[in-house]
């Protein structure tokens, strides 16, 4: 892990270069002065002005702020499914911000992972099949896709599950299958997008527990934008937007350990249980007893 | 990404909405196979004109008395109000045209014919003893007639099946005696089954005798109407029927300016005849069928269509996670030719299957032709394609983050 995790910044709109320089990681993403605008009809939509951020390998960074702050605007450009109207984008030193639709759909292939909130998976089709989605637009052969995704599904903690449908599965294992997916290309970066926001409050721990291990195990890069103060303590960074800006950017000094959490919460065992819907009944009842 | 990965998840797509996929075939299936089974229905007819042909033989001529009419080929025309083919002229043809082998006058009336108590009304041709050879036509039970009782005038009959089976049921025909015009014939023979000819007349409800019998006891005339002249060899037809038109218009002291009062002809004028009147019926039928087959695809792309609308949110999940938009295009085209193909493909098994039902159920003969099976395999493929194009084309040039946040 980081190992100046203790020196910390608190500034309001801290240039992105001060936190670089405490960090011997090498940079994955370079925000440089980001715009975008949006034109409606005459009126012009400022979501972002002047967007300026670095994350550097193996970081796991909340994004915060209000309604409308520009958020999910960002998180599009950086998950280059949208492209700045002004600025830069560096991904792994790559300059980004003009590639065609066939360059950007190879990045979103290849280098990153995405978790929505909704979860998206394609219904009436099989976790397993959801996972290995991302591998068949890139092309991997049937045994590796198949091998890549049981130990995806395996890493989440859905082993078994792999022939289950979506509507066949609990919010938060639905959530976990996205995440099994995001994971299959060995993404440089993983995106998530309010991926707690369907969830209730046990499952969203056990959604962080996962980005968690990802984050410590694996040292995979995480973004993940969140309205919850509760869900960004378990991030080691947070950067709050404002208005299209950044307003604030600090590290967490001791983030909280989903791990460590899930032991104290009464035991659902999910694995050995068959039925679902008594499983999500379960949730719920544990739930209010706690 | 490679072509058979978009082919498989294009399948798991459909595999997905059976139903819908099912009901969006039945266009093309109803098509592919009302083509299959019409072209077979004018294949079958043209095939069975070819059979008969070949069973009569191709190096037989028809010699009739009388003007053809123009463009008229139709078989048995013999004018019967003139005298103008003799049996002199056939001798004649007989003896003075090298290329003939065989000639046989037809002499026909309708009769009675009476076995003890019952009765048969049938066709009876006066012809030579040659007959059987001419028209490759065999003898099941007794023999033919001879040349003796051609000259003779001899009172003797060859039944054909049908009034075997009418008029003896059960018992041998042959040396029987019926009567025709109250005299008494010998039964001699009883020719094979040859059943329907191309107009669907029963072939086998014929009796005959010798045409000097049936000119002088049964007709009372000398006429002759139409004559079989079998040339040597396939080959040697055309030459035959030339000289066989000099020999007559010289016997019938024809002046240049006069036209033939007499007509030859081969089989294969009438065969073109009658494949040139089931060529266009195939046609006809086979463009009605293929309306049908635009219908279907027509279909498709309505179907294809609102796939891509309800799938917006599938296709921004798609491209979300690396799908390139001409993989998309790709997955929504070959949903398309999958959906017409295997329409088409079952159309082709149930075309097959009417096509084989259709001579018990109906009585037409059919013949499968090998080039309308591949043609609307292809030709519904080309309607998917054609058809799947534009749906394609709309799903590819979505927007993903637009299609990720389609409700
Ligand atoms: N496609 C668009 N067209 C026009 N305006 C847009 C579009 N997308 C976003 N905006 C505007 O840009 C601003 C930033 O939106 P964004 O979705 O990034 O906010 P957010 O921080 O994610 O908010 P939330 O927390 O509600 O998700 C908002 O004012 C929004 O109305
Ligand atoms: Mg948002």
């Amino acid at each position: 892990m980081q190992s100046t995790l203790e020196i910390q910044t608190q500034n309001v709109g801290v240039a992105p270069g001060v936190l670089s320089k405490v960090d011997e990681a090498p940079v994955v993403i370079s925000l440089d002065h980001i715009h975008k605008t949006y034109t409606m009809g005459d009126v012009e939509v400022h979501a972002l002005r002047g967007i300026s951020l670095e994350i550097k390998q193996g970081e796991f960074v909340a994004i915060m702020g209000t309604s409308g702050s520009g958020k999910s605007t960002t998180m599009n450009i950086i998950g280059c499914l949208d492209r700045p109207t002004k600025g830069h984008y560096f991904l792994d030193g790559e300059d980004l911000s003009q590639l065609s639709k066939d360059q950007r759909a190879d990045i979103r292939n290849k280098k990153l992972g995405f978790v929505f909130q909704g979860f998206n998976l394609l219904s009436r089709t099989s976790a397993l099949e959801n996972v290995e989605l991302p591998m068949l637009y890139a092309g991997v052969e049937t045994s590796e896709r198949h091998r890549r995704s049981m130990a995806a599904l395996a890493a989440v903690g859905l082993a078994g599950r792999e022939k289950n449908h979506p509507n066949q599965l609990s919010g938060g294992q639905q959530q976990r299958v996205a995440i099994a997916r995001s994971l299959v290309n060995d993404p440089a970066l993983i995106l998530a997008d309010e991926p707690t926001g369907n969830l209730d409050s046990r499952t969203s721990v056990e959604v962080m527990e996962i980005f968690q291990r990802l984050n410590r195990e694996r040292g995979m890069t995480l973004i993940l934008v969140t309205h919850e103060p509760d869900i960004a303590d378990y991030a080691d960074r947070v950067v709050v937007f404002k208005d299209g800006k950044i307003k604030s950017d600090y590290r967490i000094e001791s983030p909280r350990n989903a791990a460590e959490e899930l032991k104290l919460l009464p035991a659902v065992d999910f694995e050995d249980d068959d039925d679902d819907s008594e499983t999500v009944v379960n949730e719920v009842a544990e739930q209010k007893e706690a | 990404m490679n072509l058979l990965m978009i082919i498989r998840v294009a399948f798991r797509a459909l595999v997905r909405n059976k139903m819908r996929a099912a009901l969006t075939m039945l266009g093309i299936i109803i098509g592919v196979s009302a083509v299959i089974a019409m072209v077979s229905i004018g294949q079958g007819a043209q095939q069975s004109v070819q059979e008969q042909i070949a069973s009569i033989g191709t190096n037989l001529l028809f010699v009739s008395a009388g003007a053809q009419n123009v463009g008229g080929v139709r078989t048995g025309t013999g004018d019967t109000g003139t005298n103008t083919l003799t049996v002199e002229d056939l001798d004649a043809i007989k003896r003075e045209v090298p290329s003939v082998s065989m000639v046989t006058p037809t002499v026909n009336t309708r009769s009675q014919l009476i076995f003890g108590s019952q009765n048969w009304n049938t066709q009876i041709q006066g012809v030579s003893e040659q007959y059987p050879d001419i028209r490759k036509w065999t003898v099941q039970d007794g023999s033919f007639f001879t040349d003796a009782d051609v000259r003779t005038a001899g009172r003797v009959i060859v039944v054909g099946q049908t009034i075997a089976d009418n008029l003896f049921p059960g018992t041998s025909a042959v040396g029987q005696t019926v009567r025709v015009k109250e005299l008494p014939f010998r039964v001699v023979g009883v020719m094979a089954r040859k059943g329907q000819d191309q107009q669907g007349r029963d072939q086998d409800d014929t009796a005959f005798a010798p045409y000097t019998t049936v000119q002088k006891k049964i007709l009372g005339s000398p006429r002759v109407q139409v004559a079989y002249v079998s040339a040597i060899s396939a080959d040697a037809t055309y030459t035959a029927q030339v000289q066989i038109g000099q020999l007559l218009r010289q016997r019938h002291k024809l002046g240049p300016q006069d036209a033939d009062d007499f007509s030859v002809r081969n089989m294969s004028d009438i065969a073109d005849a009658a494949n040139q009147t089931n060529s266009i019926m195939t046609m006809l039928l086979a463009s009605i069928a293929s309306v049908s087959l635009l219908v279907g695809g027509i279909g498709i792309m309505n179907i294809m269509l609102v796939s891509v609308t309800e799938r917006t949110r599938e296709i921004g999940i798609r491209m979300a996670i690396g799908a390139r938009s001409s993989a998309v295009r790709t997955q929504f085209l070959i949903e398309s030719v999958v959906l017409s193909l295997t329409g088409g493909l079952i159309g082709v098994l149930l075309g097959l299957g009417v096509s084989l039902l259709i001579p018990s159920l109906l009585g037409w003969p059919t013949a499968v032709s090998t080039a309308a099976v591949i043609g609307s395999v292809i030709f519904s493929a080309a309607v998917g394609i054609f058809f799947g194009y534009y749906p394609a084309r709309k799903a590819a040039a979505l927007d993903p983050i637009d299609a990720l946040r389609y409700e």
